[in-house]
């Protein structure tokens, strides 16, 4: 399936802080948080768009983000998602592990340098 | 897994499907603006997204609960298939409608007659208080009573038990005056019955101890449906008055429509406080039962124990007078002991506990039957629906998907059997209830559907869906796809072991239906047994009637006299050929006996006091010695007649003419000594069934305890109804105060054998139902049978083979079965003829005529049912057969 050899699968469970991320700054449709992953992650990060859209029911499922139609900046109609207060919380929290877990994984890998 | 996603999984998966599709129109539109064609713009978009097939499915699968799903899709696809076949469906349905409905009709009865608790607050705190073992046929007994009033009033001082307490008793008496004058059925109460019972006033208030102080008594309050029907729903208060046993009594209240009283299956009229009589109470009247709520913390062993206790004091300040030693001895070593009443009390329960049970696993057995010929079709259609199931398993379908898929076709056909068996439960109970009843005795029992109907309903159910749904599912999952698929559909793979199956269904089948047909002819005979048993007296043309005058203020010394007017008038009757007076009625439940002593012997005989006539009116023939005559007066020597087995037992069965006997004393009954001048043979006592007792018989002239009232029994040459008419009638024209009521003998004793006629009309109903449950079964099972040996048969015709030896063939295979089931069904009969034992009247359950008579009545049934199918068989054109193959 043409994947290109400097992409990488995104990793197991991170796609939800992604888009939790994604949407700290303010409101997006699902077109638009697909391309902002890859974008920001220098396209080395691969989402296959259609896998989206299960996180973002699961995630509103959990109610960390809430959903409405919208219409793009080009003048479509999408469903725009943005961060609930619980969402926010859960952002930051997801955050603070993520991080702990890469400064664990890095002293495994670079033992010396301390 | 959320409810409120799951309900609206379909909405959601629209919403989804819209999303993906605004995804793509703004992919492609990028990728257009990126210079791409627009075709390959789209088809880029598509890459760039996946499947949206497999994302939309992952979404909805989130939304949904996967067992509910897919029993919902199981239950249309059940509806869809039932659709294709609605005779199938049909005959299912309506089968397990009668089955489970006449279950279900049949345990509301048990319900309402045996399990269910009064209508009250808290039933299970009402205990009530009895003396262990009974109190020996002491003294006067009335129906539910326990104890005498007396005895009420000690145990009520001195007991800790219970938190509160009261007597209560019922009786018939008298409403009205003069010709106006009717029966009620009357509940006498202490101060505390509604308050302990918590019984709330439907209008008015209810009574209270302040009602029940001297007699007479002045406020009393009805029944919701005597104050419906007798009273038209007159507002209670100091205006609405009744004449009550001659008392002028205020209604002050009516109770609640569901309060009956405290014995289930009656319904009582008025009720009326005790009231305290200028004479002291009797000792010798057992006519109150005691109850009450046990107080918190109090079981049933600690308040027994408290009575054990109080027990010695009690009946030793309650003596009744005038009895000899050892019955006063007995009487001061009474027990007394507390048991459970939640239930209240109830005749029905005596009379009907094993025959409902009885007839519970009757309906059970015709239900089985049912069933295994609802199992017989399904594993039929199984085997024509074979090719699908194999198809399916070859997709990929799994053995278990398959099995629930049948069973929610049986589960469907259960349920729907069953809501409309529980509509036709509650008709055929009212019915039954109905039949219970008898002109003397209405039956009102509250046979609502209640949570335990509906359990049972509900486990009825489950057990014949199981019954009928899951051998043939398991069977027809375990189809070889390859093999099935390769038989072209013609079903030659089926094996040796469904048929089995199936043959092991006619087996049970006719097994159950021969105990059926065994019960049912021995409850038919039973009660034919008893329509024409010879009770040793007349029982055709008697009137039976009960005179009361004592509202004709004669002085007690003028009431044997009177008597012997009424009763001269009675037999002057146009029609009358013979009249007599009794002090007891015969065959109609009612006895009365004293201790005798004959020289060393002593003993206890049967007393009646009649009139000279009384012999020449039963038809009953003096064997020796002299009847009474109109020589035997107040004056003269104490005479008796006895018979039989009064010789016999108590005579040693020597000359008794000349003999005397000596009764003990008892209140009212002084000891007399009396000379046996007769003997008759022996009759029936007070029941149709049992062994006659001793019994004696007296002149009425010489009767100690005269009332103001006397029973009388009247041969007449008309039907007793015309006769007691024409009585009545004259008799009200010269004493307008006399109280009357007459009454056909022998329609009194058939009434008594209610529960006879009802056991025998049901038990014979539901074994001819399982006779012809039985005969389709076998014809169903044999065709089907031939149906599949369709080859082999045109081979055997083709060569040569006779139509008599195929049909000697397939009814032999019938025969089989037919021995394996009456086999199993005499085994089983013997075995389950001993809870029958009791019921039956002049046959044991061991009867082997009619247990051949069932055999050959079956044998007979299965031979027709099979002759068809093997005569169809015999007639099979080979040619057509074998070209099939």
């Amino acid at each position: 399936m043409g994947k290109k050899p400097t992409q990488t699968d995104i990793l197991q469970g991170t796609l939800d802080l992604l888009i939790l991320r994604i949407l700290a700054p303010g409101a997006a449709h699902g077109h638009a948080i697909a391309y902002a992953i890859e974008r920001r992650s220098e396209e080395v990060l691969l989402v296959e768009h259609g896998s989206l859209y299960p996180a973002l029911h699961r995630l509103e499922d959990r109610g960390w983000i809430a959903s409405f139609w919208g219409t793009s900046e080009n003048n479509r109609k999408a469903r725009y998602y943005r961060l609930t207060a619980t969402g926010r919380k859960q952002l930051s929290a997801e955050m603070s592990r993520w991080e702990r877990v890469v400064r664990a994984v890095n002293q495994v890998l670079r033992p010396a340098e301390e | 897994m959320s409810w409120r996603r799951f309900l609206k999984r379909r909405w959601w998966d629209d919403e989804r499907a819209r999303e993906i599709a605004a995804y793509l129109e703004n992919e492609t539109a990028d990728n257009i603006a990126r210079g791409m064609p627009p075709a390959e713009a789209a088809a880029a978009a598509r890459r760039k997204f996946g499947n949206t097939g497999l994302v939309r499915e992952e979404i909805y699968r989130m939304n949904t609960i996967g067992w509910l799903e897919s029993t919902w899709q199981d239950l249309r696809y059940g509806v869809r298939t039932l659709r294709l076949s609605p005779g199938f469906a049909a005959i299912a349905i309506v089968s397990l409608a009668l089955g489970i409905g006449a279950n279900t009709a049949i345990f509301q009865l048990v319900d309402a007659v045996l399990l269910r608790s009064l209508p009250i607050q808290n039933p299970q705190e009402l205990a009530e208080v009895k003396i262990v073992g009974g109190h020996h046929g002491m003294g006067l007994n009335q129906p539910y009573g326990e104890l005498t009033r007396p005895i009420w009033q000690v145990i009520h001082d001195k007991q800790q038990s219970f938190s509160g307490m009261f007597a209560w008793s019922v009786n018939l008496r008298y409403v009205g005056q003069g010709s106006q004058m009717r029966h009620f059925h009357g509940l006498w109460v202490t101060g505390d019955f509604f308050r302990v019972l918590g019984v709330r006033p439907w209008r008015g208030r209810l009574l209270m101890p302040e009602d029940g102080g001297a007699c007479p008594v002045t406020h009393a309050v009805v029944s919701y449906s005597y104050w419906q029907s007798q009273m038209a729903g007159r507002e209670p208060g100091p205006g609405t008055k009744l004449v009550v046993n001659n008392d002028l009594v205020e209604i002050v209240g009516v109770t609640p429509p569901e309060f009956f009283g405290m014995s289930v299956g009656d319904n009582f009229d008025i009720a009326l406080p005790f009231c305290q009589p200028k004479e002291e109470l009797r000792r010798d009247i057992f006519e109150v039962s005691v109850m009450g709520r046990l107080k918190p913390g109090w079981g049933l062993p600690r308040a027994s124990a408290e009575m054990q206790t109080l027990s010695p004091g009690i009946f030793e300040a309650t003596v009744p007078p005038g009895r000899d030693t050892g019955m006063t001895e007995t009487y001061k070593h009474f027990r007394l002991a507390v048991y459970p009443a939640a239930q209240g009390v109830s005749w029905l329960r005596e009379s009907y506990d094993r025959s409902l049970w009885l007839l519970l696993g009757i309906t059970g057995l015709v239900l089985l039957i049912a069933c295994a010929n609802l199992a017989n079709l399904m594993l039929a259609r199984a085997s024509t629906r074979e090719r699908e199931l194999a198809v399916r398993l070859a997709l990929g379908a799994s053995r278990f998907r398959l099995v629930r898929q049948l069973l929610a076709e049986s589960a469907l056909l259960a349920a729907i059997g069953t809501a409309l068996g529980i509509a036709l439960a509650h008709s055929l109970s009212g019915v039954l209830v109905w039949a219970l009843s008898t002109e003397g005795s209405s039956v009102n029992l509250n046979t609502g559907i209640d949570w335990r109907v509906l359990l049972f309903a509900a486990g009825v159910a489950i057990l014949t869906c199981a019954a009928f749904g899951v051998l043939p599912a398991l069977r027809a999952a375990q189809a070889q796809p390859a093999a099935a698929m390769k038989a072209g559909g013609r079903g030659m793979t089926t094996g040796r072991e469904r048929f089995s199956l199936q043959r092991l269904m006619v087996v049970t089948q006719i097994s159950v239906s021969l105990v059926l047909l065994v019960a049912a002819l021995l409850f038919v005979r039973s009660f034919r047994n008893l329509m024409t048993f010879d009770p040793g007296m007349r029982e055709g043309g008697i009137a039976t009637g009960f005179l009361g005058y004592w509202q004709s203020n004669l002085p007690p010394q003028r009431w044997a006299e009177f008597q012997r007017e009424l009763l001269d008038e009675v037999r002057a009757t146009p029609g009358v050929l013979d009249a007599s007076t009794t002090t007891n009625t015969p065959l109609l439940g009612s006895s009365w006996g004293h201790g005798v002593r004959i020289g060393p012997i002593e003993g206890n005989s049967m007393f009646t006091w009649v009139s000279p006539g009384y012999f020449n009116t039963m038809g009953i023939p003096v064997v020796r010695g002299r009847g009474f005559n109109q020589n035997d007066t107040a004056a003269s020597t104490r005479v008796a007649v006895v018979n039989q087995t009064f010789v016999r037992k108590l005579l040693g069965g020597a000359d008794p003419i000349g003999q005397t006997l000596r009764t003990g004393a008892e209140p009212n009954y002084p000891s007399t000594v009396y000379e046996i001048v007769g003997v008759i043979p022996d009759t029936q006592y007070n029941d149709l069934r049992g062994a006659t007792p001793p019994m004696t018989f007296a002149p009425a002239s010489q009767f100690p305890a005269q009332g103001p009232w006397t029973s009388m029994l009247i041969h007449s040459n008309m039907a007793p109804a015309a006769t007691s008419a024409t009585i009545k009638r004259r008799l009200a024209a010269r004493h307008p105060d006399v109280i009357m009521e007459f009454s056909d003998f022998q329609k009194d004793i058939r009434d008594q054998l209610t529960p006879e006629r009802l056991m025998a009309m049901l038990s014979g109903f539901f074994g001819l139902l399982a006779a012809l449950l039985a005969m389709a079964g076998i014809y169903g099972v044999i065709s089907f049978l031939v149906a599949r040996r369709r080859n082999e048969i045109g081979i055997r015709l083709a060569l040569g083979a006779e139509h008599g030896q195929i049909i000697a063939m397939v009814m032999r295979e019938a025969g089989r079965l037919l021995l394996i089931g009456l086999l199993a069904g005499a085994a089983i009969s013997l075995l389950a003829g001993r809870s029958a034992r009791a019921l039956l009247f002049g046959l044991t359950p061991y009867d082997p005529p009619t247990l051949v008579a069932a055999a050959l009545l079956l044998a007979l049934i299965a031979a027709a049912a099979s002759f068809l199918p093997a005569r169809r068989a015999s007639k099979l054109d080979p040619m057509v057969a074998l070209r099939d193959e």
